[in-house]
């Protein structure tokens, strides 16, 4: 009988099954509650003067050194009246400004303000002139064409940023960096921006729903590993050829070694 | 030769014994058998470099095999409607949407495509790597030269091989590396856009290109080296293989295990090895993914496109031209930033191609080689061949100086200027470190020789000094080191007509380049005084 008792309740056999599954639900659910509150745009009001005021402070405090106090630009920055929200959103959210040093390009280190207080940054430098705003959910949640993207990727944007997205290389030590974990915010951002040495594409040049397509094409590339295998960093030949020689040529060459070998 | 049928025999014959004789009965081919099994064969991994060449050439000729029950070299265009989804419904030519269905729609197609492309990029490597081994032990001296021509033939034959199979897919990646063909070929004077015209059948890139490359790429091509690889094969026969000195090899043998049966088994075991390393490589790492790169379109230029890894030098070349190297004159366009490149890669190419006749003419020697020589104990060669190295890999790591600038935070121009630099100056460079390393290891060797090894073993004499016993080098080992060949430079002398031509002076000028600075071998005598001057 006590044997019996012994295995029902918590000391049933399938308990700590039951356990390990309510414990993954806790784990996950937390998991997507709390990677749903990242990805999802903190509640700023984008009109509030309280926003602009606040955003207006943390301007003051760490970009007007170079970008002048009321934005206007100096030797050191450009004017930032008129780039609108998506720039700032795009520079401080991908973590290039405040910028590291000067140098050919501005470089990219993690993120230095909360999602809060990038938004309150974009909205007070939008509020200083008319700009591109922050996209909308359905522009960079990449449902729309791939193929179309696919196409306008390799016409518009490969030539810098390599077919794959794995980045190439500019003049004089600029570069186009990969696109291989970029968000869809900012790539449309940075498309409707232009940062760094990249070229402006506006909404006439390649329409809202063409750069919805562009980022469904770079989001599919993320999401779906190379059907072939490990993708050597899609560096195309080079890596190819370098493989061969270093790793297949080697292993060749080791084999060689070890079949002529002299028994001893 | 032939065994009697035995009609008399009394015990019962096997079935591998029956169905020898019965085919010899038929072919007369235990002669041959016996002659080429008996064939010794020396053994040394470098030796195995050109069957790795041959092996991975089966493997290609296997693969591509099938591949050609699936491509169609045709450029009709058509829209994709496979199940690659970022392709669906685009426009592209048969030809790169065959390569797509082999790639998804076809069971063990990408496997065997992939599989394909690196067994090209190995079969390429492994041939590089064979001719270096020949060059830098002097296998290609008499009776190998003309073997060496085939096999560097069969090298460019293979380069060919590998770029007509890039461009088959018509994707945008070898649409670009015809394009810059055409472009090099177009900046020919007097013929170039003639040339061009007739290769694409009108304006680049027409709709004929992928037809014409298949028929070379399978047909042409493949035949001429096969045909290649047989003679080559044939002269390694009939010269037997070099081997490296030793106690009881000489110029007259070949010293090693004989092919059959321990060779030819271990050979055959090495097929499988290098068909199961590239198997292993093609289930695992992607090669030359179309589908990122998609149709050709003669407007986009993806960053980062390269030739393949054997195409790389001469794509280099072209990135090393400074600007400002085409100018108009006399109402044409003269392309010399194309030309020289051409111009020098060419010179490069023939140089090597006859190089053996090169040192024989400057040696003046007319004896066969067998024994290969040790590269320390030919200075002036191996430090020509370290040059050539240097030269050619500046130009291979030109090809990827954009991946060079972004991978190390370095500028484009940079990395160029330093590479135009290691392209010119280099070669100068690396001669003479290769000349002085050489030497200097010929005198460590002269110097075991005679004193033989430190044994770290310090002995107090009963006089009071200290020396060190040395181990004197075994026989076995000095052998090694003290059979090689040393030449002096030739002298000048008056011919029969009590003459001395230019080509003369000219001989002996690079004689002198070569031979001059020398380390003569042990001799004899020298060897027998240095055992009694033991200390």
């Amino acid at each position: 009988m006590t044997r019996q008792k012994r295995r029902t309740g918590r000391r049933h056999p399938l308990a700590t099954v039951a356990l390990l599954a309510l414990g993954l639900v806790f784990t996950g659910g937390a998991y997507a509650a709390l990677s749903n509150g990242t990805t999802a745009q903190a509640e700023v009001d984008p009109n509030s003067q309280q926003t602009i005021e606040e955003g207006k402070k943390l301007f003051q405090a760490n970009c007007a050194t170079c970008h002048g106090l009321s934005a206007q630009g100096t030797d050191e920055g450009p004017s930032l009246i008129g780039v609108g929200a998506a720039a700032v959103d795009f520079q401080v959210g991908t973590g290039r400004m405040p910028m590291q040093m000067q140098g050919p390009q501005a470089q990219q280190k993690p993120v230095q303000f909360t999602d809060e207080q990038i938004q309150q940054l974009a909205y007070y430098v939008a509020s200083l002139g008319p700009g591109p705003d922050i996209p909308s959910d359905h522009l960079v949640n990449g449902g729309g064409d791939a193929a179309n993207g696919a196409e306008l990727f390799r016409i518009n944007c490969a030539m810098c940023h390599n077919v794959a997205g794995a980045g190439g290389a500019l003049t004089e030590g600029k570069f186009a960096p990969p696109l291989t974990d970029v968000s869809g915010v900012h790539i449309y951002e940075a498309m409707v921006t232009g940062p760094q040495n990249m070229p402006v594409f506006n909404d006439l040049n390649i329409s809202p729903e063409d750069k919805r397509d562009v980022i469904t094409y770079l989001k599919y590339l993320q999401d779906n590993r190379s059907p072939g295998g490990i993708e050597l960093g899609s560096l195309g030949p080079v890596a190819e050829g370098l493989f061969i020689w270093i790793f297949g040529l080697g292993a060749i060459v080791a084999i060689t070694v070890w079949i002529t070998a002299k028994s001893n | 030769m032939t065994t009697a049928p035995s009609a008399t025999a009394p015990q019962k014959r096997s079935f591998t014994s029956a169905a020898s004789v019965y085919v010899n009965e038929r072919t007369s081919i235990a002669g041959f058998v016996k002659e080429l099994g008996r064939k010794a064969f020396p053994d040394h991994w470098s030796f195995l470099l050109g069957e790795v060449a041959l092996f991975s050439f089966v493997v290609v000729l296997i693969s591509g095999t099938f591949l050609t029950f699936f491509f169609q070299a045709s450029m009709v265009e058509v829209h994709y409607d496979g199940s690659y989804v970022p392709l669906k419904g685009v426009e592209m030519s048969v030809a790169m949407a065959s390569t797509l269905d082999i790639s998804f729609d076809i069971r063990g197609g990408l496997f065997v495509r992939q599989m394909h492309h690196w067994a090209a990029l190995l079969f390429v490597a492994a041939i590089g790597l064979h001719m270096l081994r020949i060059f830098f032990t002097g296998a290609f001296r008499k009776p190998r030269e003309l073997n060496w021509v085939i096999g560097f033939i069969l090298f460019i034959l293979a380069m060919a091989e590998g770029f007509t199979g890039y461009s088959l897919p018509d994707d945008l990646l070898s649409g670009n590396g015809l394009r810059i063909i055409d472009g090099m070929v177009k900046g020919i004077p007097l013929i170039g856009t003639w040339t061009s015209f007739l290769l694409f059948g009108g304006e680049f890139p027409g709709t004929q290109i992928v037809g014409r490359l298949y028929t070379l790429h399978i047909l042409l091509l493949p035949a001429l080296v096969v045909a290649l690889v047989a003679l080559h094969l044939v002269f390694v026969v009939v010269h037997k293989h070099t081997q490296y000195a030793g106690p009881g090899k000489t110029q007259q043998n070949a010293v090693g295990p004989p092919i059959l049966p321990i060779y030819a088994a271990k050979a055959g075991g090495f097929f499988f090895i290098v068909f199961g390393v590239l198997a292993l490589i093609a289930s695992m790492f992607t090669i030359n993914p179309i589908w990122n790169y998609g149709p050709y379109d003669p407007s986009p230029v993806s960053a980062g496109t390269q030739p393949d890894w054997y195409i790389g030098f001469a794509d280099g070349a072209l990135r090393l031209i400074p600007p400002g190297w085409e100018f108009v004159w006399l109402d044409r366009t003269w392309s010399f930033n194309i030309l020289v490149p051409l111009i020098v890669i060419g010179i490069f190419i023939v140089t090597v191609l006859i190089y053996p006749f090169i040192e024989a003419w400057v040696k003046g020697d007319k004896r066969e080689h067998h024994i290969a020589d040790r590269p320390r104990n030919a200075p002036t060669r191996t430090a020509i061949g370290a040059a050539g190295v240097t030269f050619y890999a500046g130009l291979w790591a030109a090809a990827s100086s954009d991946i060079l600038a972004t991978h190390f935070s370095l500028t484009m121009e940079g990395v160029i200027h330093a590479l135009q630099a290691v392209v010119i100056l280099g070669p100068f460079v690396a001669y003479f470190i290769t000349k002085r390393v050489c030497i200097a290891l010929q005198k460590k060797d002269r110097e075991i020789v005679l004193h033989g090894y430190e044994s770290g073993r310090i002995v107090k004499l009963p006089g009071g000094e200290f020396i060190e016993v040395h181990q004197p080098l075994d026989e076995y080992d000095r052998w090694k080191l003290v059979s090689y060949e040393s030449y002096a430079p030739l002298m000048i002398r008056p011919n029969a007509r009590g003459k001395i031509t230019v080509g003369q002076r000219l001989r002996a000028s690079f004689s002198r380049w070569f031979f001059e600075d020398r380390i003569a071998p042990v001799s004899k005598g020298e060897l027998e005084s240095g055992h009694d001057t033991h200390h």
